[in-house]
């Protein structure tokens, strides 16, 4: 496996992870509350620096641990990242447009920064997916 | 669209052909990753021309004796085949 093929993993695993305990943290502080009344705001920070974090401390962990995995990066390895950030930019872009939506249509800012929050782990799991399928199978020509 | 590669090679063969050159031995000599290296000699990927003249460098033959394209056919326009 090469560092990048890792680096896929890593953040894959962190976004997904990050995001599910945030989730689980806002709806147990429901308590038949409104969703949109439920303080989330430190809870979303916390949740994106873990992710941040904990993809860079998987990583560490996995490299250290696999001397196998070599950190050189070849043509092929920038193809795929490419490809990766290419697709998965495109919730980026939806959840920008949700997001402008929502604010001139008034909507409260619990669902905008939920909105926004949400595209970005949908981003990093399409484009990391997309990655690692490439990695495992074939690089697809245009 | 997103359509498979064409592109064969004979990389193996000319692997073994040379004194039974490992992949990891192939991939340092032109650059690139040993999986790099197994994906194209899987037909996975298809390599820049630049990796693709380095192969051949590599085992000191023609480019086209690593790597094979299929016949362009009917779609071929007419004249250009070669002489």
């Amino acid at each position: 496996m090469t560092l990048e093929e890792m680096r896929a993993w890593a953040r894959l695993v962190a976004a997904v992870g990050a995001y599910t305990g945030y989730v689980t943290v806002v709806l147990e502080r429901t308590h038949g509350r409104p969703l949109a009344e439920v303080p989330y705001s430190a809870a979303l920070v916390w949740s994106i620096t873990a992710a941040i974090v904990g993809a860079t401390v998987v990583e560490t962990v996995i490299r250290t641990a696999s001397p196998k995995v070599t950190s050189l990066k070849d043509v092929r390895d920038r193809q795929i990242s490419r490809m990766g950030d290419y697709i998965g930019q495109s919730f980026v872009v939806i959840g920008a447009t949700a997001a402008m939506f929502m604010a001139v249509a008034g909507l409260d800012q619990f669902w905008i920064a939920n909105a926004i929050y949400l595209c970005f782990v949908l981003s990093a799991v399409l484009g990391n997916v997309t990655k690692v399928i490439a990695y495992r199978g074939t690089l697809p020509q245009w | 669209m997103v359509k498979p590669t064409r592109v064969t090679n004979r990389i193996r063969s000319l692997r073994f052909g040379h004194g039974e050159m490992t992949q990891a031995e192939l991939a340092d000599r032109i650059g690139v990753t040993r999986q790099t290296v197994i994906a194209i000699e899987q037909g996975r990927y298809s390599p820049s021309l630049e990796i693709a003249f380095q192969i051949a460098q590599v085992f000191k033959v023609p480019l086209d004796e690593v790597f094979q394209y299929p016949a362009l056919g009917s779609s071929r326009p007419m004249g250009a085949a070669r002489e």
